[in-house]
């Protein structure tokens, strides 16, 4: 059982723990496919989503989860702005507890955020994204989606491509494929490189090509506009055209590699759209998955409460 | 007023000797193996007697930011940890970049009446880096030096007229090195726990570019300039080739850049978020060896005191600082003397006599006829270092719980018993 009050990233989670949450997720996603997605197992209970930044999938996935669960769910949002002026994390932590919630959900722009807020409060705390930290949901239902398509992680070659400095979902797939015996490949400019990335068990590739020779899974990632004009690379075009994966480039992966994006995705920079709507791509089912493997969270980290208080 | 100090170990620039130590009328007026007098006496056995500690880096807050510190509570706090002269940075609000602010400084410090404190000048009006300030009059008001402390006075040409006006007036230059440009916005050190902990980085580069420009300044001027609290290894490298070649730079460093390495930020405690950020093994490894040969000439504190709703927030949004002048000798003593890098005599220089020789300050020797600004301090006593028992407001300090040598017992300053343990 998973034994823990918050999932704030997967660095600290075992191997075990993360095939029992994967295994739940399985169940929970039987649930999500039969005619009627409801079940019981959280009745009675409250989630709050506390998102200090714009989503669309993990926030709705999250609500949903709560939803096909039993559970009541509300939403708060904060504008990135008030972050700075507002009301502390803390204060705002300690308000929401006063409510007796169950679980938060915390989307932030800072690293660190949702284990401050996890000190914080009695309520569960899922991190839904903090900075350049890590998205572990995301990357749960990115391995999951592997597992799923592939039938393992363990020996499995993961290329990862996209802006990999500013990615959340790039340090959390790192940390867990790694756990689990998968080999993560990166490449981008180097501008996008994290410092000593290498140290945490990712192989920097040299090329493009190198990066998706033989790889079983690939998965892009989005690159911001806004990267741009902070100069990390030159123009979308040139993106596209050294760093983007299109369908010439995917022919190095294996024949039955499976595309990957945790959105939303720009058509015709990191993924071409002849990528994204081919056959390989499993964007969509990422997506699903997604809202599965949140409710084997809530429901795994709900039983502990249970256990435990 | 007479004081007789005896049976300690006195610690000279020559060494170490067992003797006692007269104080009259606040001067060191004889020291001798035996004195006798019928006076005030403090038993000093088993214990040294130190010249007091002379710190010229530190922020008393006060005007504007009383929350944080006062003069009142800084000095309290210096004593304790044995300080008897303290330099104060001019980011107080408003600036101290005029002589009323200055006189305002040195008035409360008379007020307080516990350890000298000098003000340093902005280098800058509103230390924005664009003119100067009234520098000749900042002097005559009893500044010592000047520094735009917080950020580097971004444009050359304005920090090159800087420092030769102030040269005038026999004033230096205390630069804090940071080219904004390239932190851009970092926290912590640009390296594997930045990316560990998703926390922006900030390289050397940003630290040392600044540190090179500054020296080639004093360099082609042939005007004395000083490097404040150096966190690189590459920076120290950068002086100790400069001093080679006979440029007049001095420099400083901080405890926490030679006894913490940038590990500490993993668990997101702000109390770890300082600027510079602590970096790694070989630049801690490198700020020691700096600090043995003299590269570094001197150990302060940069007490950036704060109070708790500055450092109980996100990590990002957290104060930069550490509150240090209470565990700057504790920690000194038993990582740089305890440890075997350096003997207490050269700890005594990096600490008092090399401050004082910077800034032209009366003090920081043990000899007849000097000040009798002493610390006596027992090195046999082992104690934890407990943030809710110090007297500065405040609290910030990654370096609760450390295991320490080095306790003060007594601080004198002018002869006169400012703390006693």
């Amino acid at each position: 059982m998973l034994k823990r009050k918050d999932l704030l990233g997967l660095k600290d989670c075992s191997a075990e723990e993360i095939y029992e949450i994967l295994d739940t997720a399985a169940e929970m996603k039987k649930l999500l496919d039969s005619d009627c997605k409801h079940s019981d197992l959280l009745r009675g209970k409250a989630l709050v989503t506390l998102f200090y930044e714009n989503s669309t999938r993990t926030r709705s996935s999250f609500e949903l989860a709560a939803k096909y669960l039993g559970a009541s769910e509300v939403n708060i949002s904060v504008a990135t702005s008030s972050v700075q002026k507002g009301e502390t994390l803390i204060d705002t932590g300690e308000t929401l507890d006063a409510m007796n919630i169950d679980f938060v959900v915390i989307r932030h722009p800072m690293a660190g955020a949702p284990k401050l807020l996890a000190e914080h409060v009695r309520a569960s705390v899922l991190n839904g994204g903090d900075g350049m930290h890590e998205h572990p949901t995301q990357a749960l239902l990115d391995i999951f989606t592997m597992r799923e398509k592939l039938g393992k992680v363990k020996g499995l070659k993961v290329a990862i491509l996209g802006d990999i400095k500013h990615s959340r979902v790039a340090m959390s797939n790192l940390f867990a494929l790694t756990k689990l015996g998968a080999e993560v490949h990166m490449y981008a400019p180097a501008t996008m490189i994290p410092k000593e990335i290498e140290k945490l068990g990712a192989r920097v590739a040299k090329s493009r090509e190198q990066a998706l020779d033989g790889a079983d899974a690939v998965m892009g990632l989005r690159i911001q506009l806004e990267r741009q004009h902070g100069g990390l690379f030159p123009s979308l075009s040139e993106y596209a055209k050294y760093y983007g994966v299109n369908d010439a480039t995917l022919k190095y992966a294996k024949k039955d590699a499976i595309v990957l994006h945790p959105g939303p995705v720009n058509r015709g920079v990191e993924l071409s759209p002849q990528v994204i709507d081919g056959e390989k791509s499993l964007i969509l089912e990422q997506v699903k998955n997604g809202v599965a493997v949140r409710m084997a969270l809530l429901k795994l980290l709900g039983e502990y409460r249970e256990k435990r208080l | 007023m007479k004081l007789l100090v005896k049976n300690g170990t006195v610690v000279t620039e020559k060494g170490e000797i067992k003797a006692d130590l007269l104080v009259e009328n606040g001067k060191i007026a004889k020291i001798a193996s035996k004195i006798e007098e019928n006076c005030k006496a403090i038993d000093a056995s088993g214990k040294h007697v130190l010249a007091g500690l002379i710190d010229m880096h530190v922020h008393l807050r006060e005007p504007g930011f009383e929350g944080k510190e006062d003069i009142e509570s800084g000095s309290k706090a210096a004593v304790k940890g044995g300080v008897t002269q303290v330099c104060c940075m001019p980011n107080t609000n408003p600036v101290c970049d005029n002589a009323v602010v200055a006189s305002y400084i040195k008035h409360r410090a008379q007020e307080v009446n516990l350890c000298k404190i000098h003000p340093i000048g902005a280098i800058t009006k509103g230390q924005q880096g664009e003119s100067l300030p009234d520098i000749g009059k900042m002097k005559a008001a009893g500044v010592v030096a000047l520094s735009d402390d917080g950020k580097s006075v971004d444009n050359s040409l304005i920090m090159r007229l800087a420092m030769e006006y102030a040269a005038d007036f026999g004033l230096r230059c205390l630069c804090h090195c940071e080219d904004k440009s390239l932190v851009d916005g970092g926290v912590v050190n640009e390296g594997y726990n930045s990316t560990l902990t998703g926390l922006k980085g900030s390289p050397r580069a940003a630290e040392d570019i600044m540190i090179a420009r500054d020296i080639a300044l004093s360099e082609s001027l042939g005007i004395p300039v000083h490097i404040c609290h150096v966190s690189t290894y590459s920076g120290v490298e950068i002086i100790r080739n400069a001093k080679a070649r006979g440029v007049k730079v001095t420099a400083e460093t901080c405890p926490h850049y030679f006894i913490l390495t940038d590990d500490i930020i993993t668990g997101y405690d702000t109390d770890t978020k300082v600027n510079p950020p602590v970096r790694e093994e070989k630049d801690k490894n490198a700020i020691i060896a700096g600090l043995k040969d003299g590269t570094l000439d001197c150990i302060v504190t940069d007490h950036a005191p704060h109070s708790l709703k500055d450092k109980q927030v996100e990590y990002n949004l957290a104060a930069f600082g550490i509150s240090g002048i209470e565990t700057s000798f504790a920690l000194s003593y038993t990582y740089l003397v305890k440890s075997g890098v350096m003997s207490l005599c050269e700890l005594m220089d990096r600490m008092s006599s090399s401050p004082a020789k910077i800034l032209g300050l009366e003090g920081g020797v043990i000899e007849e006829g000097a000040p009798a600004d002493l610390v006596i301090a027992d090195f046999a006593e082992k104690y934890v270092i407990d943030p809710a028992k110090f007297l500065s407001k405040g609290k910030n300090t990654p370096f609760k719980g450390f295991e320490v040598y080095g306790a003060i017992k007594y601080t004198l300053v002018d002869g006169a018993i400012k703390y006693k343990a």
